[in-house]
C-alpha cells in the first residue's frame, strides 16, 4: 500500500479508538448519576479492586521505599558526607509525586484490568452479556459502571497506602541498615513532604483507576470471538492501560508541577 | 394466520466486516405459533434472533413486533418491547457468578422490580417445572451438566412468563434423551404460557417435534417456509438435501466461520 494511505488509515484509525473510548466513558459515567443502582455490584468491585490489590501494592511500595533509600545513600556518599536529610527528602517526595502513584497504577493495570478484561470478554464469549440485556438490564450500568467508580474510589486509597508503607521502607533501610537516627529521619520527612505532593498523587491516582478500569472493561466488553478473543482483550487492557498511565503521567506531572 | 403477526420481518439485512450474513429475511410468525428455523451453521440463525432481540442492529429491513416497528425506534421503546421477549440462549449463558437460583430470579429483581424474596419464590416455582429441585437452586452454573444448563436457562427464559420465547439450538450437544426431555419441557412451557415460539435447530427430529411450521435460512434468506407436515413434500432440493442430511447436493458447505 501506498505509504502515505498507509499512515492516513492508522491516524483515522487511532482517532476512531479514541472517539469509542471517549463515549464509552462517558457513558460508564452517565449511569453513575441515573437510577437503576447496584451497590452491590460497587461494594464487590470496592473488595476486589481495592482490598484485594493491597497486597501486591504494599510490597511494591514497601520495596521501593526500601531501594530508593539505598540508592540515595550510595549516591549522595559520593561526594559529600552525611547526606540524611537528602535521604528521607528523596523517598518521601519520589513516592508520594511519582513511584507511589505511578507504580500502584502499573500493578494495578496487571492485576485488576486483566482480570476485568477477562471477565467480560468471556462473559461477551458465552453471550452472558447478551442475556443480560435480554433480562432488562443495561450492561453497562451493571457491568462497568460499578467498576468504573471502584476504580475511582479505591486506587486513591491504595495510594494513601503505598505513601505510608514506601515511607516505611525507606526508614527501615535508612535506620535499620545506614545506621541513621530515627527521629531526626522522621523529622526530615514531615518538614520537607507538603500538602500539594500528597494531594497531585492522589489526583494522578484517581485517573490511573479510571484508566485501567475503563480499559480493563472496554477490551472485555469488545472482546473478539473464541478463547483467542478474550487473550488478546486481556493483553491488549494491561498494555493499553500501562502506557496511557506513563503517557498522561508526564502530563499530568507538567501541569500539576508547572514552574 | 388473523390479525396482525407476532413478529413480522420485512427485507432484513445484516453484514459483518462487507461480509453478507442476512440478505433479505421475510418472515411471519403468528400468535401463539411455534416457528422453526433450521439451517446449515454459521447461516446467520442466531443472528436473525439477535436482530430480533435489538442485540444486533440489521442494516436495512423491518422488525414488527405487536405491528410495532423496531428497527430505529427509541431506546425506551425498545426496553420495553424487550421485555416481551424470553431467550434461552446456545450455550445456556448463564452468569457464572450467580447461582441457580439468582440466575432465575434475575429478571425478575433487575427488570421487573421484585423483591428478592418474592422473586426467588417464583424462581423455585420455575425450576420444579423445568424438573430441577430446591437443592439445585443453591448451586453454580458451572456444577451443572450441560442438560442442567439447558434446563437452568430454561426457567430463566420463562421465569418472567414473556409473550415471546426464543430457543437456540436447546438441545445441541446433549444426549437424544435430554435433548427429548428439554423438547418435551420447551413445549409444555410454551403451551403453559400461551407464548410465540421460535426456535432455530438443525436437530430434524426435534424441529419436527416442536413446530408448527419450519422455515429453512439458506444464503441470507429463508428459502423454504411451510406446515411442518408438508417439510417431507417440499420439492425443494435445499431442503431435501437439509432434512437427510445428504453430503450431495446443492448446498455448499462454507469453508470459512467468518
Ligand atoms: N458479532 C459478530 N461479529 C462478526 N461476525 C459475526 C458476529 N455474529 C455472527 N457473525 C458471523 O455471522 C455468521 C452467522 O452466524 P450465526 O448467526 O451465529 O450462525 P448460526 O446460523 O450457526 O447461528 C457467521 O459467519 C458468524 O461468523
Ligand atoms: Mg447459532
Amino acid at each position: 500500500m501506498n505509504p502515505l494511505a498507509y499512515t492516513g488509515r492508522g491516524v483515522i484509525d487511532l482517532f476512531a479508538v479514541i472517539g469509542r473510548l471517549s463515549v464509552f466513558t462517558a457513558q460508564a459515567f452517565s449511569h453513575a448519576f441515573r437510577p437503576p443502582f447496584y451497590p452491590r455490584m460497587v461494594r464487590r468491585q470496592l473488595w476486589e479492586v481495592g482490598y484485594r490489590s493491597l497486597p501486591v501494592v504494599g510490597l511494591t511500595a514497601l520495596f521501593t521505599g526500601m531501594v530508593l533509600a539505598l540508592q540515595s545513600y550510595t549516591g549522595f556518599s559520593r561526594f559529600s558526607a552525611g547526606g540524611e536529610s537528602a535521604i528521607a527528602t528523596i523517598v518521601v517526595l519520589s513516592i508520594t509525586r511519582e513511584l507511589g502513584p505511578v507504580l500502584a497504577g502499573l500493578m494495578i493495570a496487571g492485576r485488576v484490568g486483566a482480570s476485568m478484561a477477562a471477565e467480560l470478554g468471556t462473559m461477551r464469549v458465552t453471550e452472558q452479556i447478551d442475556a443480560l440485556a435480554t433480562l432488562s438490564t443495561n450492561p453497562y450500568k451493571y457491568l462497568i459502571t460499578p467498576r468504573v467508580v471502584a476504580g475511582l474510589i479505591t486506587v486513591p486509597l491504595l495510594v494513601v497506602v503505598a505513601d505510608i508503607i514506601g515511607v516505611m521502607g525507606g526508614y527501615f533501610i535508612a535506620v535499620g541498615v545506614l545506621g541513621f537516627n530515627g527521629s531526626l529521619y522522621i523529622r526530615n520527612t514531615l518538614g520537607t513532604l507538603e500538602t500539594h505532593d500528597v494531594l497531585s498523587g492522589l489526583l494522578k491516582a484517581a485517573v490511573f483507576g479510571v484508566i485501567v478500569t475503563v480499559l480493563g472493561c472496554y477490551h472485555g466488553f469488545n472482546s473478539g470471538r473464541g478463547a483467542q478473543g478474550v487473550g488478546s482483550a486481556t493483553t491488549n487492557a494491561v498494555v493499553s492501560a500501562s502506557i496511557l498511565i506513563l503517557l498522561s503521567n508526564y502530563f499530568l506531572t507538567q501541569v500539576l508541577f508547572a514552574p | 394466520m388473523t390479525g396482525t403477526p407476532k413478529i413480522r420481518l420485512r427485507g432484513l439485512t445484516k453484514a459483518f466486516g462487507g461480509k453478507p450474513v442476512l440478505n433479505g429475511v421475510d418472515l411471519d410468525v403468528g400468535k401463539g405459533e411455534s416457528v422453526v428455523i433450521i439451517g446449515g451453521s454459521g447461516t446467520g440463525k442466531s443472528v436473525t434472533l439477535k436482530c430480533i432481540l435489538g442485540l444486533l442492529e440489521p442494516d436495512s429491513g423491518s422488525i414488527e413486533v405487536d405491528g410495532q416497528q423496531l428497527v430505529g425506534a427509541s431506546a425506551d421503546a425498545l426496553r420495553r418491547a424487550r421485555a416481551k421477549f424470553g431467550m434461552l440462549f446456545q450455550g445456556a449463558a448463564l452468569f457464572d457468578s450467580l447461582s441457580v437460583i439468582d440466575n432465575v430470579a434475575f429478571g425478575l429483581v433487575q427488570g421487573h422490580g421484585q423483591s428478592q424474596a418474592a422473586a426467588r419464590r417464583i424462581a423455585l416455582d420455575k425450576l420444579a417445572s423445568v424438573g430441577l429441585d430446591k437443592s439445585v437452586g443453591e448451586l453454580f452454573p458451572s456444577e451443572l451438566s450441560g442438560g442442567m444448563q439447558k434446563r437452568v436457562g430454561l426457567a430463566r427464559a420463562i421465569a418472567t412468563e414473556p409473550d415471546i420465547i426464543f430457543f437456540d439450538e436447546p438441545t445441541t450437544g446433549l444426549d437424544p434423551i435430554m435433548a427429548d426431555i428439554i423438547n418435551d419441557l420447551i413445549m409444555k412451557c410454551v403451551r403453559d404460557l400461551g407464548a410465540t415460539a421460535v426456535s432455530i435447530t438443525h436437530d430434524m427430529v426435534s424441529a419436527r417435534k416442536i413446530s408448527d411450521r419450519i422455515a429453512m435460512l439458506y444464503g441470507g434468506k429463508l428459502i423454504w417456509t411451510g406446515p411442518t407436515a408438508q417439510i417431507d413434500g417440499s420439492g425443494n432440493d435445499y431442503v431435501e438435501q437439509f432434512i437427510h442430511g445428504r453430503a450431495e447436493g446443492p448446498i455448499k458447505m462454507q469453508l470459512r466461520a467468518s
